[in-house]
Parts: structure tokens; sequence; C-alpha cells
């Protein structure tokens, strides 16, 4: 490990991946605890109760979507999709930070990220459940969505291969199949771990049932090892495929804004830059609620920062190349849809957009921002709102004024636009202090593996 | 069938008829020579074994329908312990089948639909005896074969579940034979009396006559020119230069069918060496006729009299006193073009337009020498023209003269002017009997109220605008037993009892005393199957001029400041009558593309110096008469004028028409029926939604208030626009060939279109924008309403749409339409995007839409660069309301929610005729297969056909160098094509 930078870094400037003092024991205690903890924290039951009214709220704004139709939302005709696809992306885009850390620091021995790569994944899976849920939900006849996959029927009819949507649902659908496996696998290890010290007869059944039989031997080990880098391995190029496939829903389109072929890497970095500000989201709060300090530590929280920095200057070269190409090409109808974007009714979500996605973010430069954690916890809110209003602005904006001035309309989102929004957001948080209640956070075992690495290094 | 017992066969009656009517008489049936009650009522019973009928009321017990009913709910009560089972049902056939009648296919059958006096020639589509579609019939002078709005859309009237059903006595359910026991009565006290009742019979009896927004003052302007009724015929065919006063001939009435083909064909231009008209429009209001004008000069109605005066005097009749704010140049070179044109130039004035100067117009045409050439005059069309007699009737009313009232098919407690106060002077009638297709306003008001007969159910009469008689023959026995006119009147005459058909039959067999009864068998049969009695457009007259100038009454005193009032009845839904039809409600009235509601229409700088804005909701005064509405800023609006449509407002129209808009007669009075001055509007601090399909935004430019969508329109060349001059020295004006993509270009070889390739062009030269294609597209594609606040969100459903865009300064700027239907382009961008394959190409090159496929991704509309698909956001089809399932064209799909949809070109029309050409052996014909939207535009400026035939029209019209391809640089290469704008203004007048 003395090759790496990173480390090598760390011995001078930074601080550390992991606290000084943890032995393996502690390090398993500490983690394991919170699952086998036979006291929920009262604080769990606020945020989780919290997150289960939001829930509640989606529950019911997709029972009225359903009885009623899409009508009950602001899309109309020009602008045939509004929040479901502003959401999507979104949700998709914020998944993308799981796998990059899961997968692609692996392969490139990041061994920091061993802390949030847990965290980063069940985010990626929770994410990419809320971003899955919306194209169903946005269609028209919804309990028709079976007929994108191309399952065998006696028609001998198949989905329509040349539709970028089709794409899509191979793309997330993939997506999803193998970050849930990449997870597990992940688990197997720490599930068995909790199997061993869990006291309660239910905690043994369930959790030895999800480990699978793992005993530790190093066979195990050595197939563990194996599997996690195969699945890392095709993993990685998910995260640049998913969002290229999710930006070409646009760029094959030939509506101006739509239609360039900047999109699918500045898609990709866009999701990278909102999966990191959500994990930061996610991470400040527990590694503070929990006490997770020593183990979620600076270093991280830097690092992170630093990513989000980096992206955020990919997105916003992405920003100004789509603005020089709409004025430097003689396309009228591209030149118009930058310019209403920038001055036209819809003016205010662009320029809060540029604010809050590329202005702000830019006192990341600054140490002092990347190191304190209120700072960063607030560039990270705003990043992810920025994200989100970069979406509305793609589909909306370009949509709602396009080739025929006479069907030019404005988009209202209504009541239930809000609450599908609000609502998936709960079931992300549902979901995730689910996990975070009955599964360990943070990898115990790598967490070991770091201890003795770490005191490898000190001695 | 029927469980009554048959009237036993009277073979003495059966002895006698035969003797009666001896050997020239066939017969069939001993019935029929009986003529029992159950004869008349198979031989009156257009269908009489109709099947689709509305179940009768168990005037006779169980009918068979009911029985099927029983059987069913009781096979499926004693299959509920199965579950499984489907409830039996039985299909008994026809025991004798209506003549003609191949199930699947339409009949169609001619009739006449009747507004305001004039009729217009229909020919009606009737599926299994359900009349679905009207179309104009090519036989009929007033139509050739298109229609407009208020046909297309009287189907869905007939099949309003909102029309009144039963007979109602003091407002409480009633029944016919009640309503004939009191009827009889009625008429032993008439005889008593010799008093109120009906002319012939009753001769103190009074006719009395109101039509909310007929042209009365054409009548009395005539009589003032001539001395006598005329009936004024143009022949917009003839007329080379137009000047029109206020007179929206392209749109309003029913002659403007005929008057809008007579007119486009001038504009239909094929070479720069043809000759096209010019039309000069005067007006206060803009509208569709205006908008279609060379030259257009909004001034105020009121001041119309003035300019018609100078051009009277400046044509060089001894007027005085003619004086115009009207500017000089414009007023010379109007009579110089005039001038120009003796003999070929037409003035005609609109029904706002007081009657001296309707007078007027006749003297200048006769000095031009246009009376014989371009106006025909003819006699009156009506029986008896009289003046609008609503006061006088109050009058007598209240000197209690009035004992008795019969209202006919009127409204007048909602139409009749403010200040008569009719609600309240017509319940002082003793007696207060309504005859009308809704329990309205006035039906709440009266003691009897019959349903009446819809047009497509009863028998009648009418003539055209040049005297044509047609007869109007029902499609279908009355679906809720309502009564003809005919029919109702007979009961105070000597016909009593009498049905329509025999009243219609037999008036027309005394008109026709020569021939034989078999000769007129044999022209009565033509003439219903024509549609028209052939020859009987009235003769031409050439009344003497005897109108003296001195004694024209003067002009009223106008106040610069003043803001007057001007009344029309609505673009869209007539004086109120059409308030409660849907189609109607939901079509944007042309221009400002407001749906669901009307307004006060004011200038932008008048609405600018009152410190309003569009939407703000205004106190209307004038003379102590008030209403309030939302004001609509409409750009070509003449300043200090506003202009408020009728028929809104109204309190008891049915479920789609009742309880919003601005009602106008509020502020209407007797004396001031079209225009009244001394408007005050007040500014409340509300404001109010409205519903419009296409948004304008004025924007400044250049210190000039200008329209932002349309700006950008015309800067993408979606509108091409040249003027007569500009395009002979450069016919290729509208081509852009750096922008026309070249074929070779794609990756995949072109696909090669063998046999029929289906194709539109669409002439903007003649497109006056009246909008008939929508709403024949409604009746023909079973296209669903959404409602206000549907369309307020942008989901209007309707799959062609007239775009209308103003060029130039929004005081008076140059309007042009544009139909827009989908596409059909061969490389279309929807079909690639869908991911379920839903939207596909045909190898005849149609765009087609799969409504079971369709999971509603939305992406092809996303995709769609002409934003023509139209999506099912939520059911908007009414699936429930039985009464409207008769009126569905059973050969499309009623959508369900969460479907897109869009136009198909009529394929189930291309699909039935190309179905017959191949039983025939042979290609479709040329102009064999009509989409609903170019079979009902009057000014034929949609034309359809196969564009791999080099003969056919459409091809001919694409091979025009006018002809140009909406965003071709798209390389979507559409089917729909356009033919550019032609405008030809008047060199002297260089300001428009």
């Amino acid at each position: 490990m003395e090759s790496d930078p990173l480390e090598r870094g760390a011995e001078i400037s930074q601080p550390r991946v992991i606290e000084p003092g943890y032995t393996i024991s502690t390090v398993t205690d500490k983690i394991s605890s919170i699952v086998l903890g036979q006291r929920t924290r009262p604080g769990w039951f606020l945020g989780f109760g919290a997150s289960f009214l939001l829930l509640l709220i989606l529950l019911y704004a997709v029972t009225v979507l359903f009885a009623i139709g899409v009508g009950i939302w602001g899309v109309n005709i020009p602008v045939g999709w509004g929040f479901a696809i502003v959401n999507f992306i979104w949700w998709i885009g914020i998944g993308h930070a799981g796998t990059l850390i899961s997968a692609i620091l692996l392969l490139l021995h990041q061994k920091w990220r061993t802390s949030i790569n847990r965290t980063a994944e069940a985010m990626t899976i929770f994410a990419v459940l809320c971003a899955g849920m919306f194209p169903v939900l946005h269609l028209g006849r919804p309990w028709l969505a079976y007929w994108l996959f191309p399952y065998p029927n006696t028609m001998w009819y198949w989905p329509q291969f040349r539709s970028p949507l089709v794409w899509d649902v191979f793309a997330v659908s993939t997506y999803l199949t193998v970050s849930l496996l990449f997870w597990f696998v992940g688990l197997i290890p720490d599930l068995a771990t909790l199997r061993d010290r869990a006291r309660t007869r239910a905690k043994q059944i369930v959790y030895g049932f999800l480990a699978m039989g793992w005993r530790g031997s190093a066979v195990h080990w050595k197939r563990y090892e194996m599997a996690s880098l195969l699945l890392a391995g095709l993993a990685t190029p998910l995260v640049i495929s998913v969002h290229t496939v999710v930006s070409f829903d646009f760029a094959i389109a030939i509506l101006p804004g739509w239609h360039t072929t900047i999109f699918p890497p500045y898609f990709v970095a866009g999701a990278i830059y909102s999966g990191f500000a959500m994990v930061l989201c996610l991470a400040i709060p527990l590694r503070k609620f929990y006490g997770l300090e020593d183990f979620i530590t600076m270093r991280h929280l830097d690092n992170m920062g630093k990513i989000m920095l980096a992206t955020g200057l990919i997105v916003a070269y992405g920003y100004m190349m789509e603005a020089f190409m709409a004025f430097y090409g003689a396309d009228i109808y591209e030149r118009y849809v930058t310019l209403n974007r920038m001055v036209g009714p819809y003016a205010a979500v662009y320029w809060s957009l540029i604010a809050l996605n590329i202005v702000i973010p830019q006192a990341l430069w600054s140490r002092r921002v990347r190191t304190s954690v209120g700072a960063l916890f607030a560039v990270a809110l705003i990043v992810n709102c920025g994200m989100w209003l970069e979406r509305f602005v793609i589909v909306v904006i370009s949509l709602h004024r396009d080739f025929m001035p006479s069907i030019w309309l404005m988009y209202a989102p209504t009541r239930w636009d809000w609450m599908t929004l609000l609502g998936s957001i709960g079931l992300f948080l549902t979901l995730l202090f689910l996990f975070i209640r009955y599964l360990p956070m943070i990898s115990i075992f790598e967490m070991r593996s770091l201890v003795t690495e770490t005191e490898g290094e000190r001695t | 069938m029927h469980a009554e017992p048959k009237t036993p066969l009277d073979v003495q009656v059966i002895a006698a008829n035969l003797k009666h009517d001896g050997a020239r008489r066939l017969w069939r049936s001993l019935e029929e020579l009986a003529r029992t009650p159950e004869y008349d009522a198979f031989l009156h019973d257009e269908f009489p074994n109709d099947p689709e009928k509305e179940p009768k009321p168990a005037r006779h017990g169980l009918n068979r329908r009911e029985v099927l009913k029983l059987m069913a709910a009781s096979a499926a009560l004693s299959g509920l312990t199965a579950c499984t089972k489907l409830p039996t049902e039985k299909i008994v056939p026809y025991v004798r089948a209506p003549e003609e009648v191949i199930p699947g296919r339409p009949l169609f059958y001619a009739t006449s639909m009747v507004d305001r006096g004039v009729a217009v020639g229909l020919l009606v589509e009737s599926h299994m005896g359900r009349p679905t579609k009207v179309e104009g019939n090519p036989d009929h002078p007033g139509s050739l074969g298109a229609s407009n709005i208020f046909c297309q859309a009287s189907v869905l009237t007939l099949w309003d579940p909102d029309r009144s059903q039963v007979v109602l006595r003091e407002g409480r359910i009633s029944d016919w034979p009640a309503f004939l026991a009191m009827a009889a009565d009625l008429r032993a006290n008439f005889t008593s009396t010799k008093g109120a009742g009906l002319r012939m019979q009753f001769p103190k009896a009074k006719w009395y006559t109101h039509e909310p927004c007929g042209n009365y003052a054409a009548r009395q302007g005539a009589r003032m020119a001539f001395g006598r009724n005329v009936n004024s015929v143009y022949r917009f065919d003839q007329a080379a230069v137009v000047v029109s006063l206020d007179c929206d001939f392209l749109n309003d009435g029913a002659a403007s069918v005929r008057y809008a083909r007579d007119f486009a064909n001038w504009r239909e231009i094929e070479t720069p060496r043809a000759q096209m008209n010019r039309l000069y429009v005067v007006e206060s209001t803009p509208s569709i006729t205006g908008a279609m004008a060379d030259h257009r000069l909004p001034i105020r109605c009121g001041e119309i009299e003035i300019f018609a005066r100078a051009l009277g005097a400046a044509l060089g009749l001894p007027l005085r006193g003619a004086s115009s704010a009207v500017p000089d140049s414009w007023m010379k070179a109007v009579s110089r073009d005039l001038q120009n044109h003796r003999g070929s130039s037409l003035i005609v004035a609109g029904a706002s337009q007081s009657p001296s100067v309707h007078a007027l117009v006749h003297a200048i045409n006769a000095s031009l020498g246009n009376a014989g050439q371009t106006v025909i005059y003819t006699d009156p069309i009506e029986l008896s023209p009289e003046n609008d007699s609503l006061s006088e009737l109050v009058k007598e009313i209240e000197a209690g003269q009035v004992s008795t009232l019969l209202i006919l098919d009127s409204n007048p407690v909602f139409t009749a002017p403010a200040d008569l106060q009719f609600a309240q002077q017509l319940l002082k009638v003793s007696l207060r009997i309504h005859c009308g297709l809704y329990d309205d306003e006035t039906a709440e008001l009266c003691h009897w109220h019959i349903p009446q007969a819809h047009f497509l159910e009863s028998w009648s009469d009418a003539r055209a605008y040049d005297g044509t008689v047609g007869i109007v023959q029902p499609l279908i026995a009355p679906l809720y037993h309502g009564r003809s006119l005919h029919e109702l009147l007979a009961l105070f005459t000597d016909d009593i009892g009498e049905s329509d058909h025999a009243l219609v039959r037999d008036y027309w067999r005394r008109e026709h005393s020569q021939p034989s009864a078999e000769q007129f068998g044999n022209l009565w049969e033509k003439t219903l199957h024509d549609g028209v009695m052939a020859g009987t457009a009235l003769p031409a007259l050439s009344p003497k001029l005897i109108l003296d100038y001195g004694k024209l009454p003067d002009v009223p005193a106008h106040n610069e400041q003043s803001i007057e009032v001007v009344f029309r009845p609505d673009p869209t839904i007539g004086d109120g009558r059409w308030a409660n039809n849907a189609w109607l409600q939901e079509l944007p009235k042309p221009l400002t593309k407001i749906t669901w509601d009307n307004f006060v229409a004011l200038s932008p700088a008048t609405a600018w110096r009152l410190g309003l804005t569009t939407g703000d909701v205004v106190n209307l005064n004038i003379g102590g008469w008030k209403a309030s509405g939302p004001m609509w800023a409409q750009p070509g609006h003449a300043d200090n004028s506003a202009t408020v449509t009728l028929g809104y407002g109204r309190k008891r129209a049915g479920h789609v028409g009742t309880g919003f808009g601005l009602n106008g007669y509020l502020l209407r009075t007797s004396s001031a029926p079209a225009i009244a001055s001394g408007l005050q509007i007040e500014k409340t601090g509300k404001t109010y939604l409205m519903a419009a399909t296409q948004i304008h935004h004025p924007i400044e430019r250049n210190n000039q208030q200008v329209e932002e969508e349309s700006e950008n329109a015309f800067a993408r060349d979606l509108v091409r626009i040249a003027t007569l001059e500009e395009f002979r020295k450069n016919p290729q004006f509208a081509r852009e060939p750096e922008k026309e993509v070249a074929t070779g270009l794609s990756l995949y070889p072109p696909f090669k279109y063998e046999g029929y390739a289906w194709g539109m062009s669409i002439d903007l030269s003649r497109c006056t924008g009246c909008q008939a294609c929508v709403i024949a597209c409604y009746a023909e594609n079973n296209i669903a309403v959404v409602g206000k606040y549907e369309v307020m969100a942008g989901r209007d459903m309707q799959w062609i749409r007239v775009d209308n865009y103003y060029r130039g300064s929004l005081e008076n700027p140059e309007t042009y339409f544009q139909p827009v239907p989908c596409m059909h382009c061969e490389q279309a961008p929807c079909e690639i995007v869908c991911p379920v394959g839903a939207t596909l190409h045909s190898p005849e090159g149609l765009n087609e839409m799969v409504y079971n496929r369709c999971v509603g991704t939305r992406y092809c509309s996303n995709n769609c660069p002409y934003k023509v698909r139209r999506f099912n956001f939520k059911l908007y089809s009414d699936w429930v309301t039985p009464s409207l399932y008769g009126l569905r064209n059973p050969d499309v799909t009623v959508r369900s929610r969460g479907v897109m949809e869009k136009c198909t070109y009529c394929v189930q029309r291309i699909n039935a005729v190309k179905i017959n050409a191949e039983k025939e052996d042979r290609l479709v014909r040329d102009g064999e297969i009509q989409t609903a939207c170019q079979q009902a535009c009057p000014a034929q400026a949609i034309i359809f056909g196969n564009i791999n035939d080099p003969d056919s029209r459409v091809s001919k019209l694409k091979h025009q160098t006018r002809d140009y391809s909406l965003l071709a640089e798209l390389n979507t290469r559409p089917r729909t094509t356009y033919l550019a704008k032609l405008r030809n203004p008047n060199p002297e007048i260089s300001s428009t």
C-alpha cells in the first residue's frame, strides 16, 4: 500500500480514512451494534416516521393517478413529459455515485471508499428503484408497461428497438440487477457476522438465511474476491452507459434543446455530480447521528467535495458548449431555445440552475469549505436542487416552445406532481432508514481489513 | 311485435278504398288498403324495425328491446351462481328489412338545415338508421357539397342527452294526449271567440317573429331603396373588387357556405398570369372576412355609415355631409378601383349596419352597374318578410290583448332585448305554450312545453339563399317523441292530426297542380333524392331604385371618446341556440382562439387607455343596462369600440352550456339592437381565466406592438406570403431550395411507394379560417370534448387545428390562417421513438396510429415538430351516455384513456373507397376519397389524393410553384404540403 498516492498524501496533510485506536473487534462492535442493538433509537423512529408519511403521500398520489390518469399532472401538449421524467433522470443520476464508489474506486484500489461504499450502494439501489417507478407511472396506460420488454407472445410482437425508451428499459433494468447483486454479494460476509452475533432466534434465522452459509473459509474469501471483482468490472461500464442511454432519450429526438451530441458525457458527469452530492447529504447526518465520525472522516468528505468540484466543472463546460453551439451553429430553432432558456418565461429557473449548479459549488475550491461539515452539506443540498432544475430545464423548457409557435404553451406542475416528487423522496428515505436499522451501513469486514492496514502503516 | 291488439281489418273500408283509388293504385297489403294505424306507423317510420331506436315508454306495454333486456337480466341472474356464464342475448333479425340497408354500410339522405331562415342543403350519413355525419349536398346551390360549423355540429345536437324529452305541463312531466286534449279545448274556445288562434281559421290571430341576430336592417334597407322587399343574391364569382362594410359574408349566415366558395375560386392562382379578386373590408370587429381582406380598415361600427356616404359621394352619388375619418388616399384608391370594375365590383353591408347603409349600398351597386351582374335581386325567400315584432308583441301583452301565446322554436326570455323585460311580460299571458329543442329559459316560464323534433327527425321545407327549394326529410324517428312545428300548428288548423310528412308533401302537391299524381310522385321522389326541387331558384328581378338621398336619416352624431358597443352573434355558438353543443363550445373562436367563453373585445389601445389588460373582469354599463365579463384586447379591433358576442350567459341551456359567459342580451335594447354608444367600462380588479388553444403574446418591438409567436412563425417561414405582383415577378418565391434537404442524404434507401401514395395540399390563399374542417373532424373521427379546464391545461383533442398569425402592428395586423393536420411525414420523427411500435408507416405513406398498442409514453408527441398529436390524458371520451353511442362513427375507434391519437387522413374513408374499387377491379379515381375536412371546407382549400398519380388534382397542386412543406429543413418529408398565401393589395394604397 506504500505505492498508493492517496495514502501517501494522507501521511503528509490529509486526515486519515479511519481514526486511530480501533481494533478489529471494536470496529465490529461499533458497526454491528447499530443493527443488533435491542432498542431502536427514538431519533430513528422520528426520521422513519416522517419518511413513511411522505411514502404514504406517494401511495395516495399514485392511487389517484391510476384511477384518473396522467391528466392529474401538469403535462400537456406540447410538454408531454414533465415532473415524472425530470424525477426519473434525477434519481437515476443520484444512483451513479454509488456505483462509481463501489466499482470504479474498487478497481482503482481507492481504500478510502470503504466506509462510504455500502451506504452509497444502498443509495444507488433505492435511487434506481425511485427512478424506475417514474417511467411506469408516467405512461398513459401503466398496466401495459411490460410491453416495453421483449417477452415472448403469441403475436410475435417485439418492442420497437429503434426507440431510446427501449434502450432505457435495458439500461435501467441491467443497472438495477447488477447493483443489487453487487450490493448483496458485498453484504454476505457482514450478514454472516450479524448472524453470529445476533442474540434473538429470529435475527439468527433471517441473517443466517441471507448469509447463504458463509463461513469465512479461504475458499469463500477467494470466491468472494473474484465475484466482487467481476461484478465491479460489470458495473463499471454501467456508470458510463446508463446515463448515456438516458441522455439518448433526448439526444435522439429532433427537438431543439434535446438534439445535442454533448448530452452523453454531460449527463454522465451530471449524474456523478448529483450522486456525490446525495452521498454527502446522507453521510453527513448519518456519521453525526450514529457517531461514525471516526469511520467516515473528513478525508472522505474532502475527497467527495473534490469529485463534486471536478464533475461540476464538466457540467459547467457542458452548459457552456450547449450555449456556444446554439450561437455558433446556424440553426434558428436551437438558437431560440437557448435564448428562451435565458430570457424566456422560465428564465428564473435557468438562472437558478446556473447559480445552484455552477456558481455556488465553486466554493468547493476552498479547503475551508471542504473541511467544514455544515458548508459541505449545504453545497451538496444546493447541487441536488440544481441538478433537479437542470433536468427541468432540459425536459420542460425545451418542450414548451419548439418548432411551431402556434402550439407554444406553459407548463405548470400540479399538486399531484409535487406530491409524487416528495413521495419518491419519502420512498427513498424509508428504504434508507430500514437499511440503516437492519443492515450494516458500513462494510464491517472491509473496515476490519482497513484497521489492519492502517495499523501496519503506523507501526 | 307489440303486445297490444291489432286494429281489426275492416273489409268494408278496404273495399271502399279499393274502389276509390281504382286501378291506378298498386297496393301491397290489406293493412295498407285499410289504412290501419299500424300501417301508417310503419309507413311514416323511416326505419320501422330499427334496433337502435330508443326504447319507447311503456305506452304499448313491453317492447322488444325491453323484453330482450329483461330476458338478458333474468339470464344474468340465473347465471350468477355459476359466475362464468355470460348472459344469453338473442339477436332478432329484421322481419321486413328496410330497403337498401346493408349492415355496416352507411346510407346518405338529402335534407336541408335552416339557419336564420336560409337553408343549406345537406347529405346526411346514416349508419343502420343512425345519422352520424352531416355533409354538404353537392347539388344544392347553397352548399355545393360544403357546409359550415353549425351544419357539422347539428348532429351532436340531435343526440344531445340534454334535449327536452317529454311534454311538460307547469314543469311536471305530462304527455302528448294530455296536450291534445288541452289543444282541443283551446280550439273550441278559439272557434267561439274567433280570437286568438291561427290566421286562416282564426282571423284575429297574430304572428310575431323574433330573430335575435337576424338581418332585419337589410330588409328595411331594401324597402328604402326599392320600396319593396327583395332578396339580394351576391355573385362573388363575378366580382373582381369587393367592398365589405362590416359584412362577414365568408362566415356568417347560411349563404356564406356558397359565398366562400365563389370568393375562394378567385384566390386560386395557378399561373402568374391569372387574375385575382380584391377585397376591401371596413369593420370594427376583426372577422374572418376581415382576415381575408387585401385591405382592412378598422373603424368604429357606427362610423361605417359615414364611410358609406363618403364612398357614395366619391362615386358620384348626390350625398351631403360625407366626410369621414378614413384617409383620403384610401377612399380615392377604393373608389377608383371600383370605377375601374363597373359591373364586376360589389359592395356588401353587414347586419350591424343601419337600413340607410343597406339602401346606400343598393344605390352604389346600381350606380356601378353591379345590379343584375354581381348582385341579383329576387323576391324575398321568406313567405312574409317582417320586422322583428317582439316589441309589438310586448305592447299587446301589456295592453292585455294576448290570451294565448305559442312560442315556436324561439327562446325570447333569453334573447329578447333587455328593455322589453320579456320574462315579466310573458307571465301576464294566461296560456303560454312553448315548443323547442330544449327545456330552456322560456320553457321554464310556460305552462306547456312540447319537445320539438330536431330537423333530422322531421319533415319540412326551406329555401336556399337564392330561393331554391329543399325538402327537410328526417333521418330517424324522433328520439324523444318530439313534434315538428308543422304537427303542432296543424292542431289549430283544418289539418289537425296530420303528420308533418303529409303536410309538407300535400303543400308541394298543391303547388304543382299541373302534373298528374304519378308525375308528382316522381318529382317528389327526385326532390327527396336530390335534396333540391329543380328549377325553383327565384327569378331575377330588376327593381327600380327609388332612394331619395335627401331623405336619408342623418348619421347619429357620435362622440370620438365615447365607446360604442357592437352586438354580434357568437362566432361558434350563434345567438345562444348552440350553447349546449360541446363541439361548438370547444371550437376556438376564430382569431382569438378562445374556447368556452365570450368576452368584451377592445382594441389594445383602448384597453391600454382604460388601464385594462386581457382577462380583467369589467363592469359594463350602457344607459343603465349592466353586465360584467372579461375583457380581451383584440389586435385589429377598432379603437373606442367594444364588441360583445351574444349567446353566452345561458341559465338553462343544459349541462354543457349553462352558467358561464357574459350575457350580451342584458345590454341590448330594442332601440339599439346592433350598435349602442356611450358604453361605460369599469375595472373590477378581478381577473378571469379564459381557455385559448393558441397563445398570443403582445410584445413591443421598434415602438410597435407586435405579437411574439407570430414574429417567430414568420421568422421560421411557416406561412409564406407574397402579393400578386411579387408572385408574378418571382413565381418561385415559396421555394427555399437551401432548406430542402436532398433525399439522397439518408443512409437508408428511400422506400418506394408502389400503388397509392396519399397526400394532401392545403391552399392558404383559399382558406378562410372558418374551421368547418375542425368540426367535421370531430364528427367523423369521434373526437372527444375535454372541457374548458382541460383546454386551459393544453389538452384539446382537435386533430386539425387552424393556427392564426398576425403580421405587422397589432393596431391593424394582417391575419393569416394555417390549418394544421398531421403531415404524414415520409420520415416521421414520431415513428422511430415509439418504444412499442404503436405508430407505424403504411405502404401507402400513411402515418398510422395503433391505439391498442399504445402505452402512452407521449414520446411521439414530443418528437413531432408540428405537434399535431393529441393525448387522452384522462378518459375524455364519453363511454357512459347512451344517446352518444348513436352519434359515433362506427368505423372509427372511440379512444380510451392513456392513448395517443391524431389525424389519420380519414383512413376509414380511404379503405371504404379502396375496398369498393377493388371489388370493381379498378383503381381509386381521383377525388373519390374525400377526407372529412376536405369535404366540409366551403373554400375547398384542402385537396386530398394519390400523389403517385401525376394527373391527380393533388399532384398538380403539389407541382405548383407555390407549393412548400412546413419545416422542410427537418427532412421529415411531409405528405401534407401548403400552397403559399397570395394577397392582392391595391398598389395605390402603400400603407399595408
